[in-house]
């Protein structure tokens, strides 16, 4: 098949992205660093680090340790603030042809909803809501593993939002198709799915957890088999589209996520091993659409064939 | 321009007990690199995480580095034979800041190989003082020797050396007050102490500090470190660190060095 001819691009709750690559909120900071590497206007989309109402200085260290093909971060939403992203971060992501998403966490409704406000005012393409973060005490999580916390979110944000509003659900909850369908019809735009799973690890020798924070996110290849099911699961009980995400590394990976019913793939950790790997999935999902002659990638969501 | 490189390794050897000193050949990487900075190194594919190395020293188109086996990933990296290749993501970090004048380095343990790099890279006279805890743990003297105007070694044990830690020597030499910069590395206590010592001969002392990394290009915020900050930021008070006055830096891209006044410890 001609390499000219193929259509990667993707309609996104009506934004446009050139390919359904998009970087996960949190692995890849403000872009800045990752522009040193290659041109940020090759990628589909860029979720920026999750923001806060005021600054975060996070959690203390360490922040991270590794597991079988995976690690726990617990960052804790370290971040500039709203309002130090609009006027210091965002004109240097503008000056890239790539769609950039706002990912935003309050401790209350209103911060989310405030929050809303100013990005959408700001230049921003999309806003996605972090109701999923287990780093955080206040907020974060606790939202999001509850319809009535989901719910509440959500109608706040969807009802100041000039933008398109994507919701990141949880995966700690144990029905998270029934999350997704009050997120679906308390009005948001898209899902995205997953955020990290709740993990630890202890030192033997001292008998302390690795992490400060005794517990963090899990996230990595490790994950990834869990985040299929559950696209699969939300893309079978609600309409909108989804960004899906969680241990993506290769091409292959993020075609069978697209299989499991996601419109967008999220692709976080796995730049820790290679900088490059966007890229590589890109060039090796357009080599998949020729190998199997595909024209359109959109066309693949959803395509899984479920046995009955 | 760090970027990823795929190097051939040209030695693997082990110095003492559990260290190991590696070189590799590598041209973009020996001519771009700058004492106090890391390289990123791939363990292996069983590994997501790259593990953080400092480069020892240069020499034309090769660099050494030199090792503790801790776990699996220095393990695996300590399997590897010469003519077998590395994936390294570098140079990283950035490195020590050099002084005009006469310089002392400080190593402890595993944390010497940086500043043989550092010294190698001097403008003017370098005198090293270096810690161990005993004369079999005792590394890279002979290559100390030969770039430095004086060695001093110290052992917790006193099998060699002078008996005691590293401040013994330190303050005789910052008394004189020949120096105008100390640089070290080594464990959190050593550098605490020495940092006391600096502080009270009121010479400038710029440490390599240590923290668990993911990215290691800036990314990811996982390897913070607390750094005094004198801006009054309002931040958020319901979660995390919440202290007035502090910053958390990253130690892979504004560090590992810092300088040591701007330490919280
Ligand atoms: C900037 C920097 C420079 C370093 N330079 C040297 C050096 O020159 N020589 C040397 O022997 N060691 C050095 N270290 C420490 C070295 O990175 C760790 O010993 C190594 O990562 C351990 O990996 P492992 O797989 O053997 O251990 P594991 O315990 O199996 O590692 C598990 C995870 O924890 C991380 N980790 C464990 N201990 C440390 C540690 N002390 N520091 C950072 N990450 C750690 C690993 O990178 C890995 O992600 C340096 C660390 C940093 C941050
Ligand atoms: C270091 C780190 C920081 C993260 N920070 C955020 C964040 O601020 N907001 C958020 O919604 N998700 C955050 N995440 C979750 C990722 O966006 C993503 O959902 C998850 O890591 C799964 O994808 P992956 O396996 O490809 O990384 C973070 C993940 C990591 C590893
Ligand atoms: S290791 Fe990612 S920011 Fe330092």
């Amino acid at each position: 098949m001609d390499n000219n001819k193929l259509d990667m691009s993707i309609n996104f709750a009506g934004v446009k992205f050139k390919n359904p690559i998009v970087m996960a909120s949190g692995t890849f900071g403000f872009g800045r660093e990752y522009a040193e590497y290659y041109d940020l206007s090759k990628l589909g989309g860029i979720c920026v680090k999750g923001l806060t109402a005021k600054p975060r200085l996070g959690n203390m260290p360490p922040r991270i340790a590794e597991t079988p093909m995976g690690m726990l971060n617990s960052v804790g939403l370290q971040n500039p603030g709203v309002d130090a992203f609009i006027a210091d971060e965002l004109p240097f992501l503008r000056q890239h042809d790539t769609v950039v998403i706002a990912n935003i966490s309050g401790n209350t409704v209103e911060e989310y909803a405030e929050m809303t406000e100013k990005l959408s005012d700001a230049n921003i393409d999309m806003i996605e809501v972090n109701v999923s973060c287990p780093n955080v005490k206040a907020g974060g999580m606790v939202f999001g593993t509850s319809i009535d916390g989901v719910t509440t979110v959500t109608k706040a944000v969807v009802k100041r939002a000039t933008v398109p509003v994507v919701v990141k659900l949880s995966p700690n909850v144990t029905d998270i198709a029934s999350i997704a369908k009050a997120v679906e019809s308390s009005g948001a735009d898209a899902l995205s799915l997953i955020n990290t799973l709740l993990g630890m690890r202890i030192d033997t020798i001292t008998r302390k957890p690795i992490l400060h924070n005794n517990v963090g996110g899990l996230s990595g290849p490790a994950i990834f088999p869990v985040a299929v099911r559950m696209v699969w699961q939300v893309a079978s009980a609600v309409k909108i589209p989804i960004l899906g995400m969680g241990g993506v590394s290769i091409g292959n990976d993020a075609i069978e996520m697209m299989l499991a019913g996601a419109n967008l793939i999220g692709v976080g950790t796995i730049c820790f091993d290679d900088p490059y790997a966007p890229i590589k999935i890109i060039d090796e999902m357009r080599k998949y659409m020729t190998d199997n002659s595909i024209a359109t990638l959109c066309e693949l969501s959803g395509g899984v064939e479920i046995n009955s | 321009m760090p970027d990823i490189y795929l190097c051939e390794i040209i030695e693997n050897t082990l110095l003492i007990d559990n260290i190991y000193s590696i070189t590799i050949r590598s041209r973009e990487l020996a001519q771009e690199a700058v004492a106090g900075q890391f390289l990123h190194i791939k363990c292996g594919e069983a590994r997501l995480l790259r593990r953080p190395i400092s480069i020892c020293y240069v020499e034309d188109d090769k660099v050494n580095l030199v090792y503790e086996t801790k776990g699996e990933g220095t393990m695996w990296l300590s399997r590897r034979a010469p003519g077998q290749k590395l994936d390294i993501l570098g140079p990283l970090g950035n490195g020590f800041c050099m002084p005009d004048g006469n310089l002392i380095v400080v190593g402890g343990g595993v944390g010497t190989p940086p500043m043989l790099f550092a010294a190698q890279s001097a403008k003017k006279t370098v005198t090293a003082v270096l810690g161990f805890r005993e004369a079999k743990r005792v590394i890279l003297t002979d290559e100390f020797e030969r770039v430095c105007e004086n060695v001093y070694i110290t052992t917790d044990d006193g099998s060699v050396g002078i008996h005691g830690t590293v401040t013994k020597p330190l303050e005789e030499l910052l008394k004189s007050g020949k120096y105008s910069a100390v640089m070290t590395c080594g464990q959190n206590i050593m550098q605490k102490a020495v940092a006391g010592l600096c502080e009270k001969y009121n010479v400038p002392l710029q440490v390599s500090l240590e923290e668990r990394m993911g990215c290691g290009i800036g990314a990811c915020l996982v390897c913070a470190c607390a750094i005094k900050n004198d801006k009054n930021v309002d931040v958020d008070k319901t979660a995390g660190i919440t202290n007035d006055g502090i910053e958390m830096k990253r130690a892979c891209v504004d560090g590992p060095v810092f300088n040591a006044h701007d330490v919280v410890w």
